[in-house]
Formats: structure tokens, sequence, C-alpha cells
């Protein structure tokens, strides 16, 4: 055995992970395309630590935790865990890896049958990994049960006789019960009330000291995931776009995503002014992901090419009207009655919402013929005169994750080396540091 | 004072199931005014979306029963309305948005043509009139390029867009009431923060009242003027919302407040369970659960609203508040941990 080669390596190491869906499509089903759920994952998890994994719903959080568990085959990567590789494993060492890493998930009903008593339950995986001897089972059962904070007396009690805090207590007690070295809980409080909430978290986090557990915790609640992360994975369509510690991650986000994300969250706190950064768009198609920078679509600190200097949100509303007209998102039908009085260029701007003048004498004469363009309802070409001239850096260059802090790394253009830096403004806008506009 | 747009006075709403009958709302009072914005927050079981989902008469019945109670709007009882008479107050003077907008919305239509139907059931409006104006209220709604969106259906849009257009459903008829049941707690942070501001400025433009349903005291926080606080089936806490933040009375209220994550090490928890609500406790239901329950507490139902520190606008069903009552007890250190965590220490101290 490697023993000495693992010491210094983290117990998980996922790389480049992989999950595409196959989309079938044609009148014969042949593959039309794939969705990228998971499209190049690397992160690493070591023993005693919590890993936060954050993003929206639908940017792959699940997807990763089932194809790193090899609950799904993934597409590509690898998984090491406890200096092997896991993926692709098959009979007794697949088995060994399903034991050492256990799943939790955010419906404790789920890991439940209702009608076997939930002693039965907590002990099944024992009897799927060959302890035979029932006494022994219910000893090892009613000790887990003990340790998650429920008594003896409840082992032969029935699911609906527990509260959804106490299922949630017994559905960790079910994947403990094989001592497991990692623990993979997918949103497993999100069901719960607050008040239910913080005595599971408290639950996790003394079980964790205690069993020196690793644990992958994924949710959607920001809040959560600062109280009880060592260390946070933001994640944007199938990528991690940042990860660092949690203190850093939340004091000071590299990625602008992260900002976004963060400064939404409602605090609880009345009459604070508040300065959530506001989104625009929709999370872009994971099947025909946008090139470069995933987030470019929505990006508030979207980077202007070299040379140009206009005001920041005018240039993310003119990329914005650029993406819609050429995806064809701008109806020139009907477009003189909806005017009601202006003119028909001004309707045309106020539609697309890009101002009168851009404070670029090039991009503004683009920006004009565009506009004709429209006039003459010729949506094509307006789109291809906005493509030609309106470009950025971000759309191009798929950015490598830069670091940002001690242990802290985000994938953006921002923190390439030479590039200029800035952060998001109060209004949605994006202040260069240094501002040379100033 | 000028009467609230609504009045809800000792609502009780109860069920009748096999296992007895469960006191959902027992006894519910609270009002809204025109214009402002009034947060019932709960944990499940709490009653909240059953007292909402009463003022209307929402409630299935069977096994739901409005067993008592007044719920006045435009100088009228709503409880004793006839279907028929209540069917006009729905949808045009009060809406509802619920959690879920597939609950509400129908796949098969285009979302114009379920907008427009609104009108056209409450207005007397015509076909071309009413699609004109869903097309308007999607623009209000935020959804880019509302003309050509009108025609999709839900399935072609995504969750936020879907809640919009519920919003869009709601609001097209223009109530004066809207309420609006976890309207965002499906949704993504970031999606979420669009939709309350657009509630709020379209609150702001056609000046109607909002009762606001919700779990999350982060949401509370940001869109309430005043908060309702309600446990299992009866109002703990009635105030202000920094009054209610800033200077919780009830000792729920301020548990509830220490849960939240981050406040603390680690946050706060209630030890104990929600009361049996077939079978609540004799006197105030939290008693069971609060630290500071004296036997003043476990008898005699539950205390009457007393106001705070003298002021009727924030009121505390709690004794301690209660004429002649000691309130500096409240501020003895307890833990309120109690119940398993307490049980699961111990034993590990044993160990």
């Amino acid at each position: 055995m490697a023993e000495d080669e693992r010491a210094d390596e983290p117990l998980l190491i996922v790389e480049d992970l992989e999950k595409h869906y196959p989309i079938a499509g044609g009148m014969f089903g042949r593959e039309a395309g794939a969705v990228h759920a998971v499209d190049g994952v690397s992160f690493t998890l070591d023993t005693g630590e919590t890993l936060g994994l954050v993003g929206e719903s639908g940017c792959g959080k699940s997807t990763l935790a089932t194809s790193l568990l090899g609950l799904e085959v993934p597409t590509g990567g690898s998984v090491r865990f406890d200096g092997r590789d896991v993926t692709g494993l098959s009979g007794q060492a697949r088995r060994r890896f399903r034991r050492e890493a256990q799943l939790v998930f955010q419906d404790p009903d789920s890991s439940f049958d209702p009608r076997m008593t939930v002693g039965e339950s907590v002990t099944e995986p024992l009897r799927i990994h060959g302890l035979a001897d029932r006494d022994r089972r219910r000893e090892v059962g009613i000790d887990i049960i003990e340790t998650v904070g429920l008594t003896a007396a409840d082992f032969d009690r029935y699911p609906h006789e527990f509260s959804g805090g106490q299922r949630q207590r017994l559905a960790l007690a079910r994947a403990l019960v094989v001592n497991p070295r990692l623990l993979v809980a997918d949103e497993p409080v999100s069901a719960l009330d607050a008040s239910v909430q913080s005595e599971i978290l408290a639950l996790l986090a003394d079980l964790q000291a205690e069993l020196g557990l690793a644990v992958l915790f994924i949710s959607h609640d920001l809040s959560v995931v600062r109280a009880v992360c060592d260390r946070v994975a933001v994640m944007y369509l199938g990528e991690i776009v940042e990860v660092g510690p949690t203190a850093s991650v939340f004091e000071a986000p590299g990625h602008p995503y992260t900002e976004a994300l963060l400064s939404a969250i409602p605090e609880p706190v009345p009459g604070r002014p508040d300065d959530a950064v506001r989104l625009g768009g929709a999370v872009p198609d994971a099947t025909n992901p946008p090139p470069g920078c995933r987030f470019h679509t929505r990006c508030p600190a979207v980077i202007q090419p070299e040379g140009v200097d206009v005001d920041q949100q005018t240039w993310r509303r003119i990329l914005d009207a650029r993406d819609r007209l050429v995806d064809g998102r701008f109806e020139v039908a009907g477009l003189q009655e909806r005017g009601s009085g202006t003119s028909l260029e001004a309707t045309i701007r106020s539609e697309l919402d890009v101002p009168d003048r851009v404070d670029d004498p090039d991009l503004d004469r683009a920006m004009e013929r565009a506009v004709d363009a429209l006039a003459e309802r010729d949506p094509g070409r307006a789109a291809q005169e906005l493509a030609a001239a309106f470009e950025t850096p971000c759309e191009r260059a798929e950015p490598e994750p830069q670091p940002v802090g001690a242990d802290h790394e985000a994938a953006c253009l921002l923190h390439s080396p030479g590039a200029k830096s800035g952060r998001l403004d109060r209004e949605g806008g994006f202040v260069w540091e240094g501002d040379r506009r100033a | 004072m000028t009467d609230p747009l609504l009045r809800v006075d000792g609502l009780t709403t109860h069920f009748h199931t096999d296992e007895g009958t469960v006191r959902a709302v027992d006894g519910v009072s609270f009002d809204v005014a025109a214009g402002e914005t009034v947060a019932i927050v709960g944990e499940s079981g709490s009653g909240k979306t059953v007292a909402a989902e009463s003022i209307t008469r929402l409630v299935d019945t069977p096994p739901g029963e409005i067993v008592d109670g007044r719920v006045t709007f435009g100088g009228r009882d709503l409880t004793t309305l006839s279907d028929r008479e209540l069917e006009g107050v729905r949808g045009a003077e009060i809406a509802h948005v619920f959690q879920n907008p597939q609950d509400t919305l129908n796949p098969v239509y285009r979302v114009g043509t379920q907008i427009a139907e609104v009108l056209r059931i409450h207005g007397g409006v015509s076909r071309a009139e009413a699609r004109r104006r869903a097309v308007t209220m999607l623009d209000r709604v935020g959804i880019p390029d509302p003309a050509s969106r009108v025609d999709d259906y839900p399935h072609e849009l995504s969750g936020g867009m879907k809640q919009r257009v519920v919003l869009a459903m709601a609001l097209v008829a223009e109530p004066d009431l809207l309420i609006a049941d976890e309207p965002t707690t499906a949704l993504d942070v970031t999606v979420q923060a669009g939709i309350l501001d657009l509630l709020a400025e379209l609150q702001e433009d056609l000046g109607m009242g909002v009762l606001f349903v919700t779990h999350d005291l982060g949401v509370v926080a940001q869109v309430a003027d005043r908060v309702v606080v309600l446990y299992a089936g009866k109002v703990m806490e009635r105030g202000d919302v920094h009054e209610i933040f800033e200077s919780p009375a009830h000792p729920y209220t301020r548990a509830l407040l220490q849960c939240l994550p981050g406040r603390g090490e680690r946050g706060g928890s209630i030890g104990g369970e929600l009361p049996d609500p077939n079978d609540p406790p004799p006197g105030c239901r939290f008693a069971p659960r609060c630290p500071y329950a004296v036997d003043d507490c476990r008898a005699g139902g539950q205390p009457a609203a007393h106001p705070v520190d003298g002021d009727r606008t924030h009121v505390a069903s709690c004794v301690f508040h209660g004429p002649g009552q000691d309130r500096s007890r409240l501020e003895a250190p307890v833990d309120w941990t109690g119940g398993q965590r307490a049980r699961s220490q111990s034993e590990d101290a044993d160990g």
C-alpha cells in the first residue's frame, strides 16, 4: 500500500469532471446535442472539512453530486478518493466506495419506507454491506440513533411518528451507520423550518468534528452555507467560477456572479438600503452554453474591448440589445403602432433599451446603422451591424482560475494578469478601480 | 382613524379530520391598510397559509370550516357573502399569488390568453382590448419582448418568468388587495430580488395593500411595513417591522430571530416540537417550548394581546406583558435548545 504517498493528498480530488446528457433529435432519434450539466469541474475536499457548493437551480450542483459518487456515470474527468481513482469501479471496490461515500437528500422521506421501522431503515445499509447478525445491527443502529439525538426506543417506531426535523436526523443516521468518510449532503435542510434547520446544522457540525467526516454541502441557501462551511465553491452553468475560504468568498468575492448572488440575499434587517446587484436575463440554455465566460451574457462587469470606454451600464445594455437581435428576439412588426407619437427611431431605441447616443463615435455610428436597418425592417442586417461593432473579450476567451486571495480563486478575466480591475457598485454598474473617467 | 382596507377579526378556521378537529387558525386578528405591506410570518404548521386563504374562503370545505370571526373588506363581511358575490371579489378586488406558479397557470393555454381571461371575466372588455392590456401587463412585470411572449405557453418560460406571468394575472384587474403566499420561496435569490422589486414598484403605482405570507425573515425585513407573528394558529406578536426585528417582545419571536443563520456562533434553535393541533396546550401555545414559562402561561388560554411598553400598535400575546407583570424576567439568559439537543449532549456527557 502506498500509504505514504497518500498521506498529504486530500481525501477527495475531483478533476475535470464532466457529465453531458445527450439529446435525441430529428426523425431517427440521432444525438442532436447535449446538455452540459457538469462541464469540467475540479476541486478537492479533505477529511474534517466542509465544502459548500452553491449556485442557482439548474447550475449542475446535484448532477455533480451524483456523478462524483458514481450514481451516474460521468462522461469525462476523474474522481480520486483516498488515493484511488473511483470512476468506473466495479465489484468489491465499488461497494467499498459506496460505503465510504454517503449521500443525504433534501427530502428525508425518500430515505424511508413508511412500512419499515426507522430502525430497520437506518440499519438497512449495514445489511446490504454484509452485516448479517441482526442483534449486532440493532446494537449499531441504536447507537447511531442516539448519536443523532434520538432515543433507543425510537428504533422500533415508524417514520410517520416523527417530525420533519427528526426524520432528517434519522436520514443522517442512515448515512452514517456504515462509518463513511465522505458525506455528500444535497440541500439537507432546505425543506425544514429555520428553527429546525439550525438544529440539524449544529448536529452535522458535531458529527463532523466527532467522526472527522469530509462533507460536501450542496445548497442554494447562501446564509446556511456561510454558517456551516469552511470553503465555498460557486457554480454557474456547469462550471465552478470561484472557490475559496468561506469568509474570503463572502467578504471579498472575486467573481461578479458570486457578488451578484451574495448581494441578492435579503438581510433580516429592516430599513437597510437594498444594494442588491440585479442580474438581467435568464440563465442560458445548458445545451448551448455561451462561448468564453459563460456568465458574460448577464455580467454587469462584462469587459469593454481595448480602446472602448463608455458608461458600463450602457455597455451592458448595448450587448443585451445585440444578443436580442442576434437571437431573433426582437419584434419589428408593429413597431410604428407601438411608438405612440414618437419618431420610429426613438421607438426602436426605447424598445431595444439603448441610449440616443453612444459616447464613442465609431460605436455610435454602428448603433445608428443598426437602428436604420430596423427602421427598414431588416433585423438581420441590424444584428450584423451590432455583432461586428460590439464585442467583449469575455466571449472570446474562456477565463482560467486566477488567485484572488489566500487559497481563493476566481475564473474571471478581470483577474487575469494585466487586466484592469474594479468592483460592482450599488446601482448594478461597475466602477473601475482608479477610474479613468472620474 | 379611517377604516383599514382589510380587517380580520377573531378569524377561526378549523379542519374536521378523522383524528379530531384541527384548530389551524384560532382567533386571529390583524388589518391591512391601502398601500401598505403586512407580513404574516410563521413556521410550517403555524396556520399562516390557512389564515390567508380563509380571507376569500379558498379553504376547501369540507374538511375546512371558518367557524368564527369576521373579514371586513370594502364595508362587507366576506365570511357571509354568497359564493357568487365572492367570485366577484376574487381576482377583481382581492388577488392571490401562490408559491408555485404551476398551480395557477394552465399548461394548455397561452399566457396572454390566461391574463386576458381575468379581464374578460371581471371587466367585460373586448377580446382585442384584453389582449392589448395583457401585453402591457407583461411589459410591466418585466417580461422582455412582451408582444411575442404573450403567445408563449407556460412551459416555454423559466420559473422566474412564470411567477412574473402569475403576478401579471393577479394585477391586471388592478386589485385593491394582493395576498401573496410565499411568492418567491421557490425561486433563486437572484430571481427573488427582481420579483420583490417588481412587487414594490407595482404596489406603489396601484396603491394596493399587500398581505405577504412567508417564513423568510430576510424577505419580511425587506418588504413589510408591519408584521404578524403566527404560531400554532395564534398571533404571538404584532407590530411595526422595526419593532419586531429590533425589540421583539414575545419569547417566540425572539427565538425565531435567533434561529437566523449567522446570528450568534452557529445559530440558535428551539427545542421541542409544535403542539398537537388536535389537542393544543391549555395556556399559551408556545408555553411547552418556552424557557420563561411560568404556571400562569400553562392555563387560561392564549394570553390577551397586551400592548408592549404602552404602545397600542405593538402587541404581544404573552403574560409577561400583561398589566403589573415583571417584564425584566424576559431578559434572563436561558438555554433555548432544551429538548433534543440537550438530551443528546447529556448522553454524550454520560458516555
